[in-house]
C-alpha cells in the first residue's frame, strides 16, 4: 500500500467521480472519500466496476453519530481492492429522519452491516430488501449506539420465579454510575495537544515565563 | 395412502389420492451442539432441502462497542479478548494497531517477535478448535479430544506470559505488555517440535477418510467473486482460489520479514476450507521457529519507549517519584490520542478483524466499530445452504468457522 498508488487513485478517482461532487482526502495513508446521500450507490457501482479501482470487496459499513452536528449520522463504507491492494473509506452523511439508498444490489455482503446500522442508529437504507433488527432483543426499543442513549440502557430481565417466565422491568442500578473526568485543567498527558479544559493554557504560559 | 391427510386436502383443488405438502419451518439453535455456540437459524424445509436460510444473532450481544466508547483506550483492550475467545490476542492486535497509527508510536523489534509469535499461537488455537470441531459436526469425535490436549499446551504459554488462560490483554498500544519469562522459549520449542505429529494424526482421522469426504467435497462451494461480494476474507477466501493474506499483502509487525507460504484451494468447499487450515497451522510452525530465533538474539524493549503511554517498570516506581506519577496517571486518566479516524485490520485466524477507530483527542475513543470475519461470513449461509440437506448446514455452519463473542459483539 504505497502513498503513490493511493495518490494516483485519489486523483483517478476524482476523474472518475467527477459529475458527483466528491471530496477526497488522504490522512494517515487512508483514502477517504465523501460523497452525497442520493449518489452513494452510483458512486459504489462505479468504484466496483471501474477496472483501475475494483473495488470489490465491501469489508465494512457502519454507522457514527455526531449529534451535535445538523445531519448527525456518518455512514462509512470501508472498501477493499484485492487487485491493486488497497483499500478506499466512503462517507455519507444523513440524519435521523432521511434514508439512505441501500447498496445491498451492489454488495451482497452489505446486507447485514445495513441492519445492523438501522438497528444500532437507526439510520434508515431505502430499498433495503430485509431491514429488520439484527444484535438487539426481540421487541427492543430505540437504538443503542446513539450518543444519547445512556450505558445502562432502560429495561432489565430476570426470571421470575412466581411466573415462571422471564419479564422486564426498568432498570435499576445498585450503586449510581460512576464516571470521572479524567480530563484534568492541571498537567495533563498533552503531548502538544490543543488544551482540552479551561486553564490548560495558563500551565503553558507559566511555563514559558519560568523557562 | 392414508384417509386423513386427502381429507383435508379437499378443500383446495386436489384431485382424490392427492396430498398437499407445505414447507416445514425448523428452528435450529441456539441450544444445539452443531450451532456453535448461539446460533438461531430458522430454516424453511422443502422435505430435506433447504430452502430458505434466516439466522437469528445477537443472543450473545454485550454491547461491546458501547461500552469501549466509555473506556480509556487501555481499559478497552481486554474486551477483545471476549470477542473471538478461542484467539483472544490476535483482536487485542488490531486495536493496538489501530491505536498506535493515530499516536504515531513505533513498537520495538522483541516487542513485533513478541506480538508475531503470540499471533500465531493464536492461529493455532483457533484451528486447533475449529478443524475437529468440523470434524465432529461431519461425525468424527476423536480429533477432538486430541487437539484440546493441544490446545491445553498452548494455553499454558498464554497464562506464562500475561497471568490468563484466555483473558490475556497482552498486547498493548505501544508493545506487550512484558517480557516473556525464562524458560519459556526453550519450552515453546520443545512443543513446537511435537506438535507436527499431532497435525499428521488429525490429517490421518479426516484427509482421507471416506465418511469426512463425503460429507465435506463439493458442499457449500462458493467461487472467488462471490466470497467477496459476500465480504470473506481468511481462510473461507483462501479456500476459493484467491490467495489473499494480510500478513503478505498488507504487513504489519514486521510479518514481510519471515518467511512463510499461503495455502490456497481450489474449490472452495468445505473439504478445501478444512484442508486450508491444517496447512496454515504448518506454516504457523514455521514463523514461530523465526521468532523464536529471532527472540534469542533480540535484545531491548518490548514496549514503545514513551512513559506518557508505556507505565514505568515496579522497581522503578519503588524509587522514583515521577514514574509514580506517570503510573497514577496512566492507570486513572489514561492517555489521550490525537483526534482523528483509521480503519486497520489484522489477518485474524478466522479472517480479516478490522477495527474502525475515531478518536477526538480525549482519553476515551469516540467510536469503535469492530469487524469481525464471522458477522460476513455467517451472512452468507442462506446463499451457500440453498438447496442443500439439512445435514450439510451443519457441515457448512462448521466449515465457517464462527463465533459468537465476535459476531454478535
Amino acid at each position: 500500500m504505497s502513498l503513490e498508488a493511493l495518490q494516483d487513485l485519489k486523483e483517478h478517482v476524482l476523474a472518475v467521480l467527477s459529475q458527483e461532487a466528491v471530496e477526497a482526502d488522504i490522512v494517515r495513508g487512508e483514502l477517504c472519500v465523501t460523497v452525497g446521500r442520493e449518489t452513494v450507490v452510483k458512486v459504489l457501482t462505479r468504484l466496483r466496476d471501474d477496472p483501475n479501482c475494483a473495488f470489490t470487496c465491501l469489508v465494512d459499513l457502519c454507522g457514527v453519530d455526531w449529534p451535535a452536528r445538523e445531519r448527525r449520522f456518518d455512514v462509512v463504507y470501508n472498501l477493499l481492492s484485492v487487485t491493486s491492494n488497497l483499500r478506499c473509506r466512503v462517507k455519507v452523511h444523513t440524519d435521523e429522519e432521511t434514508p439512505v439508498p441501500s447498496v445491498a444490489e451492489v454488495f451482497s455482503a452489505a446486507g447485514w452491516f445495513e441492519r445492523e446500522a438501522w438497528d444500532l442508529y437507526g439510520i434508515y437504507f431505502s430499498d433495503n430488501p430485509d431491514l429488520r433488527r439484527l444484535l438487539t432483543d426481540y421487541g427492543f426499543d430505540g437504538h443503542p449506539l446513539r450518543k444519547d442513549f445512556p450505558l445502562t440502557g432502560f429495561v432489565e430481565v430476570r426470571y421470575d420465579e412466581e411466573q415462571k417466565r422471564v419479564v422486564y422491568e426498568p432498570v435499576t442500578l445498585q450503586q449510581d454510575y460512576r464516571t470521572f473526568d479524567f480530563l484534568s485543567p492541571w498537567e495533563g498527558m498533552t503531548r502538544g495537544l490543543p488544551p482540552s479544559a479551561p486553564g490548560d493554557e495558563k500551565a503553558a504560559q507559566a511555563g514559558a515565563a519560568e523557562g | 395412502m392414508p384417509d386423513g391427510p386427502t381429507a383435508a386436502g379437499a378443500a383446495g383443488d386436489l384431485r382424490p389420492g392427492e396430498v398437499e405438502i407445505k414447507n416445514l419451518t425448523l428452528n435450529f439453535g441456539p441450544q444445539h451442539p452443531a450451532a456453535h455456540g448461539v446460533l438461531r437459524l430458522v430454516l424453511e424445509m422443502d422435505g430435506e432441502i433447504v430452502e430458505r436460510a434466516d439466522p437469528h444473532i445477537g443472543l450473545l450481544h454485550r454491547g461491546t462497542e458501547k461500552l469501549i466508547e466509555q473506556k480509556t483506550y487501555l481499559q478497552a483492550v481486554p474486551y477483545f479478548d471476549r470477542l473471538d475467545y478461542v484467539a483472544p490476542m490476535n483482536q487485542e492486535h488490531a486495536f493496538a494497531l489501530a491505536t498506535e497509527k493515530l499516536m504515531g508510536l513505533a513498537v520495538p523489534p522483541r516487542g513485533q517477535a513478541i506480538r508475531v509469535l503470540y499471533a500465531e499461537i493464536g492461529r493455532v488455537l483457533n484451528h486447533l478448535l475449529n478443524v475437529p470441531a468440523y470434524a465432529m459436526d461431519v461425525g468424527a469425535l476423536t480429533p477432538f479430544l486430541w487437539a484440546f490436549e493441544e490446545r491445553e499446551k498452548l494455553m499454558a504459554f498464554y497464562e506464562r506470559v500475561c497471568g490468563a488462560r484466555l483473558h490475556a490483554a497482552y498486547f498493548r498500544p505501544g508493545g506487550v505488555h512484558r517480557d516473556l519469562p525464562a524458560g519459556l522459549i526453550g519450552d515453546i520449542r520443545e512443543w513446537r517440535a511435537a506438535f507436527p505429529k499431532i497435525v499428521d494424526d488429525i490429517e490421518t482421522l479426516l484427509t482421507e477418510n471416506r465418511i469426512f469426504k463425503q460429507r465435506s467435497v463439493d458442499i457449500g462451494v462458493v467461487n472467488a467473486k462471490d466470497a467477496l461480494d459476500w465480504g470473506f476474507s481468511g481462510p473461507m477466501l483462501r479456500a476459493s482460489g484467491l490467495a489473499w493474506d494480510l500478513r503478505k499483502a498488507q504487513p504489519y509487525d514486521g510479518y514481510e520479514a519471515y518467511d512463510f507460504d499461503i495455502p490456497v484451494g481450489r474449490n472452495g468447499d468445505c473439504y478445501d476450507r478444512y484442508l486450508v487450515r491444517v496447512e496454515e497451522m504448518r506454516q504457523s510452525l514455521r514463523i514461530i521457529d523465526q521468532a523464536l530465533d529471532r527472540l534469542e538474539t533480540l535484545d531491548g524493549a518490548v514496549a514503545a519507549d514513551d512513559n506518557k503511554v508505556t507505565p514505568p517498570k515496579r522497581g522503578e516506581m519503588k524509587r522514583s517519584m515521577e514514574a509514580l506519577i506517570h503510573h497514577f496517571k496512566l492507570y486513572t486518566e489514561g492517555y489521550r490520542v490525537p483526534a482523528g479516524e483509521t480503519y486497520t485490520a489484522v489477518e485474524a485466524p478466522k479472517g480479516e478483524f478490522g477495527v474502525y477507530l475515531i478518536a477526538d483527542g480525549t482519553n476515551k475513543p469516540y467510536r469503535c466499530k469492530i469487524r469481525a470475519p464471522g458477522f460476513a461470513h455467517l451472512q452468507a449461509t442462506e446463499f451457500m445452504s440453498k438447496g442443500h440437506m439439512l445435514a450439510d448446514v451443519c457441515a457448512i455452519v462448521g466449515s465457517m468457522d464462527v463465533v459468537f463473542g465476535e459476531v454478535d459483539r
